[in-house]
């Protein structure tokens, strides 16, 4: 099965809910630029059910080229983390792997 | 930002629906995603960033309580890549804010 797109979500809306096609790209569209937004303010964000959007500033700390071997230092930087809420856990949980032929 | 402001957010950009509309947009979205992960597929959002399952081995674990080994089977747990574009937009916002007031 191919990956999930925002092409294939808004279809969804159009199919099961009866959005026009054109609402139905502006509110996937939406949905991801305001979770960004939120993020780039720093601000957590919560899905119930799905899980929970973090940051985390992470400090400067050694690197190393892996070509080269050459130590480079990783700079500080901000980092969004994504946390599963319970819900979404046990139905992925439930997953048996991909079946073998 | 929780699941109710982010609705509030979406609405109060978008034109046309109401909130109730966008309510059942979100979380049929939610469901999509969920659904989607839970089949053991995976979500490519550009820019934002992709979600898929990772493998965790089968291991023994101990009941923090009593102490006991437990047997634990082999999972999957959701995981989240962020895109470039999002992984760009939050790391600038730690640059502005680690900045000094006054120099």
């Amino acid at each position: 099965m191919g990956a999930l797109t925002k092409a294939q979500m808004a279809d969804r809306l159009f199919e099961e809910l009866g959005l026009n096609k054109r609402e139905a790209k502006e509110i996937v569209e939406l949905f991801f630029d305001q979770i960004l937004m939120v993020l780039e303010r720093n601000e957590q964000v919560k899905i119930s059910g799905f899980g929970n959007f973090d940051l985390r500033d992470k400090r400067e700390r050694p690197g190393r080229n892996p070509k080269t071997g050459e130590e480079i230092p990783i700079t500080a930087r901000r980092v969004v983390t994504f946390h599963p809420g319970q819900k979404l856990k046990a139905r992925v949980e439930a997953y048996a792997g991909p079946e073998s032929d | 930002m929780t699941k109710s402001e982010l609705i509030e957010r979406i609405t109060a950009n978008h034109s046309q629906l109401a909130s109730k509309d966008v309510e059942l947009a979100v979380k049929e979205m939610l469901e999509h995603m969920s659904w989607t992960l839970s089949s053991g597929a995976r979500i490519e959002i550009r820019g934002f960033g992709s979600f898929a399952l990772h493998y965790r081995v089968p291991r023994i674990g101990r009941n923090p309580k009593t102490g006991k080994a437990v047997g634990l089977m082999g999972k999957y747990v959701p995981h989240f890549k962020p895109g470039k574009k999002l992984r760009d937009l939050v790391n600038r916002s730690l640059d502005d804010t680690s900045l000094p007031d006054d120099i």
